[in-house]
């Protein structure tokens, strides 16, 4: 038996040039470049890692029940869609238009990618149980959805927690990417400030510097953000905030907070709801003949500063004539909007809604992102999508900015179309705003990001 | 003066439809001594009857839109319009009056159905249990309708010509800033007529005379001969199509979703309560209490002292009611009392 403790490793320098020579020759043979040595180095460092797997894991958590349950479903028509370009399948989408792109249509990093679906019920609490699932049980790399601002706030603290990235779907408060925003967290979905700051130059130019407003707000994060960007905007062109009521979240009747309006003295409607309250509180709100009615010697207007194209064939004839604004049209005549909306179409039958669209680029991007790191790493995959710009995936130029993780583009300003030709030619777009037009500092919303390894 | 004419008119409409609601309710566990958790779920169904009416009457011939080339975008054109002309135009547009004619027999089977094939079973067991089931049962409806017609509310405009308001201001005196509109004063009218049907029809028919009796002793009138279960089921069905017509006429106030029903079962429980268990006027005299004092409640000048008192109200009053008369307040000695 030899007794080997006592040997001291004795490095000359013909032993260590020999070696570096062979590491250098080792590298060149299997990695092609240095960096091919060390790709994947972070392996076995981070949650929910694919390693040598084949294939690498998302998780679509969505509104599959509940009052958003057909936003929800629109929603993961378009993850799937997106999943199928990315493996390479179909005509590709927006992988064709996206700029510039590391995507090749096969994968992820050479993976396949797969995926779970979990259902949110619009809930902050069953969205995180659901989340939390995917992350433990079905160790997915990153997960994306949600058609609510309170889901989002959520789900994206979750994320920062548990270091996976969220890529959020539909949602519009300023706190998801202001007091709430979080690095793991990323929205390209635009947001309240934005709605504001849109819709301001055409309000002056359809109604004039000489009104009341009346708002009538959602009682959750979503509506007060958005009530305080709306107000903010129309106080600054002259105009006089008469009051703002807060109502509760699925009032259904909403008669009640409809009548004090007829006698308040405003000229003004703005309806601070989404979804089923909007639909509601739009109905009842032509019902009472708010549209027909002359104050101050002005025609009534309503305005509903976020729209959607599944709302608008909730509200029917309503929504003729009222303007708001919206993330994306599937009317777009860009390129990437095409694209999209022509192999959405072909797969389903119909065209893509607002809240699909944005879930499909979310997808996108992450996996473009990936690849830009070459890593599933999350810090790596983060610092890829910071600072982020591209364009061809529907309203020009986009930047995802490092500060705060909002994407900024173009805003569209739309109206209830007074003539549709079919059943989805429900809005018009008025104006494309420059994105120009709707950036602000992020730190008038304050929050923090955190940390990159958590 | 304008406001509070307004807040009346919105707490009647909305007492309306508490009251309809709390009837059917009321008239089942009266009877039958069932507490009906799918009470709310007949109300919607009662809706989607008037849903399913109008999209029977605006079956179209589809034209491709030869336009949008990537997927198939249809204009539509009704086959009643094609067929005849301005009179198909004009039988779409009463589609949520005409919806009444199905939702009748439709409500009818659906509660005998309901009542023969579930509710029966549980009839000597506990509340809880009764409870359990007919929740159960609400979801199951609920998620049919869901995958029948989406989870997005339908828009169901009324006929035109009640689309708009009336001035109800200028026929008071009140000047012309009191508008209220037409459907919502239909549906007030329509609520008071059936109201007074199922009043009558207890009061001055011989079937009600003996449903009456039975609610009183049940034992007893089945003594006498007479076969008060089959009644009884007859009364469950009866109080389906009172949900149902409320649902099928408050279609163009809200458009109807699938989570309608459950918006109004807790509020209706608490209308009963309120009310008195099995006490039918009670129920109805406490749905329109509700209904007027949460829309007072919602009124600028009492928030901005209490904050938050219209979304409580009712189940303030509900506590301090039955803390007076815990009985309600109609409520019949002996009923859910061990």
């Amino acid at each position: 038996m030899t007794d080997n403790s006592n040997k001291k490793f004795h490095l000359s320098r013909r032993r260590l040039l020999t070696g570096a020579a062979a590491v250098g020759a080792g590298a060149a043979m299997f990695g092609g470049s240095p960096m091919g040595f060390v790709k994947g180095a972070w392996a076995a460092n981070f949650r929910n890692d694919p390693g040598n797997n084949s294939f690498v894991k998302f998780g679509f958590n969505v509104p599959q029940t509940g009052a958003y349950a057909d936003e929800g479903a629109d929603e993961l028509r378009a993850y799937y869609l997106a999943v199928k370009h990315l493996n390479g399948e179909g005509d590709g989408g927006m992988l064709t238009t996206m700029q510039p792109s590391s995507l090749k249509g096969n994968g992820i990093l050479g993976k396949k990618v797969e995926y779970v679906t979990g259902d949110t019920q619009t809930k902050s609490d069953a969205a995180r149980a659901s989340a939390k699932r995917m992350i433990e049980k079905e160790g997915v790399t990153m997960f994306s959805g949600g058609s609510s601002s309170g889901v989002a706030v959520a789900t994206q603290s979750l994320a920062q927690e548990m270091g996976v990235i969220f890529m959020c779907g539909l949602t519009h408060s300023n706190d998801t990417t202001g007091k709430d925003k979080r690095r793991y967290g990323f929205r390209h979905f635009f947001n309240a400030y934005m709605s504001g700051a849109a819709l301001g130059p055409v309000l002056k130019d359809e109604m004039g510097t000489d009104r009341r407003a009346y708002h009538l707000t959602a009682d959750y994060t979503w509506g007060w953000t958005q009530e305080e960007s709306i107000k903010n905007t129309t106080e600054a062109l002259g105009w006089e905030t008469v009051n703002a009521v807060r109502t509760p979240v699925g009032a259904g009747d909403f008669s009640q907070y409809i009548t004090p309006v007829l006698n308040s003295g405003a000229d003004v409607l703005i309806l601070n709801h989404y979804g089923k309250d909007m639909i509601n509180s739009l109905t009842q709100a032509i019902q009472f003949g708010l549209r027909d009615k002359q104050v101050n010697g002005k025609n009534f207007e309503i305005v509903v500063p976020l729209f959607s194209r599944l709302m608008a064939q909730g509200a029917g004839e309503n929504i003729k004539g009222i303007l708001g604004t919206t993330n994306w049209n599937w009317s777009l005549q860009d390129a990437g909007s095409q694209a999209f909306v022509k192999s959405f179409g072909q797969e389903y039958g119909f065209p893509p809604s607002q809240a699909a669209h944005t879930c499909y680029v979310q997808t996108l991007l992450y996996a473009n992102a990936c690849e830009m790191a070459g890593t599933f790493y999350p810090p790596e995959v983060i610092k890829a999508l910071e600072g982020f710009e591209f364009d061809g995936m529907g309203n020009g130029p986009t930047e995802y900015r490092a500060a705060d993780h909002q994407c900024f583009k173009d805003v569209l300003v739309v109206r209830g179309n007074e003539n549709p030709t079919t059943q989805f030619d429900l809005l018009n777009v008025v104006q494309q705003v420059p994105r120009a037009q709707v950036e602000y500092d992020p730190a008038i919303f304050g929050g923090d990001l955190g940390p990159y390894e958590v | 003066m304008d406001a509070l004419v307004l807040q009346l008119l919105n707490g009647l409409d909305k007492g309306g439809a508490y009251a309809l609601i709390a009837l059917g309710l009321t008239l089942i566990f009266g009877t039958l001594g069932v507490v009906n958790f799918a009470h709310g779920a007949l109300f919607m169904l009662g809706a989607f009857c008037a849903v399913a009416m109008k999209q029977l009457l605006t079956l179209s011939k589809l034209v491709k839109d030869e336009s949008i080339t990537f997927f198939d975008a249809f204009k539509e054109e009704p086959y009643l319009k094609i067929w005849f002309g301005d009179t198909g135009a004009i039988i779409i547009d009463y589609a949520v009056p005409i919806s009444i004619l199905l939702a009748i027999p439709v409500m009818l089977l659906i509660g005998l159905a309901l009542e023969r094939g579930l509710i029966r079973f549980f009839y000597k067991r506990t509340h809880a249990e009764q409870i359990l089931v007919t929740f159960g049962m609400a979801i199951v409806l609920q998620e049919i309708v869901k995958a029948m017609f989406g989870a997005n509310p339908v828009p169901m405009p009324p006929p035109e010509i009640f689309a708009g308001s009336a001035d109800i201001g200028s026929f008071l005196g009140l000047g012309n800033s009191v508008v209220y509109p037409w459907w919502r004063l239909v549906y007030l009218g329509f609520a008071g007529i059936v109201i007074a049907g199922v009043f009558s029809f207890l009061q001055f028919t011989t079937f009600g005379m003996v449903v009456r009796a039975g609610m009183q002793d049940r034992e007893t009138v089945g003594l006498l001969g007479i076969d008060i279960e089959r009644r009884f089921t007859i009364v469950f069905g009866l109080a389906a199509v009172v949900s149902g017509l409320a649902g099928v006429m408050y279609t163009p106030i809200v458009p109807p979703d699938y989570h309608m029903g459950m918006d109004f079962l807790v509020l209706s429980f608490v209308v009963v309560v309120v009310g008195g268990m099995g006490s039918l006027t009670g129920a109805v005299a406490a749905g329109f209490l509700l209904g007027i004092l949460q829309s007072f409640a919602s009124m600028n000048e009492i928030t901005s002292i209490l904050p938050g008192i219209d979304q409580i109200i009712i189940f303030l009053v509900a506590v301090v009611i039955l803390l007076v008369r815990p009985r309600g307040l109609m409520g019949r000695k002996g009923v859910m009392e061990s």
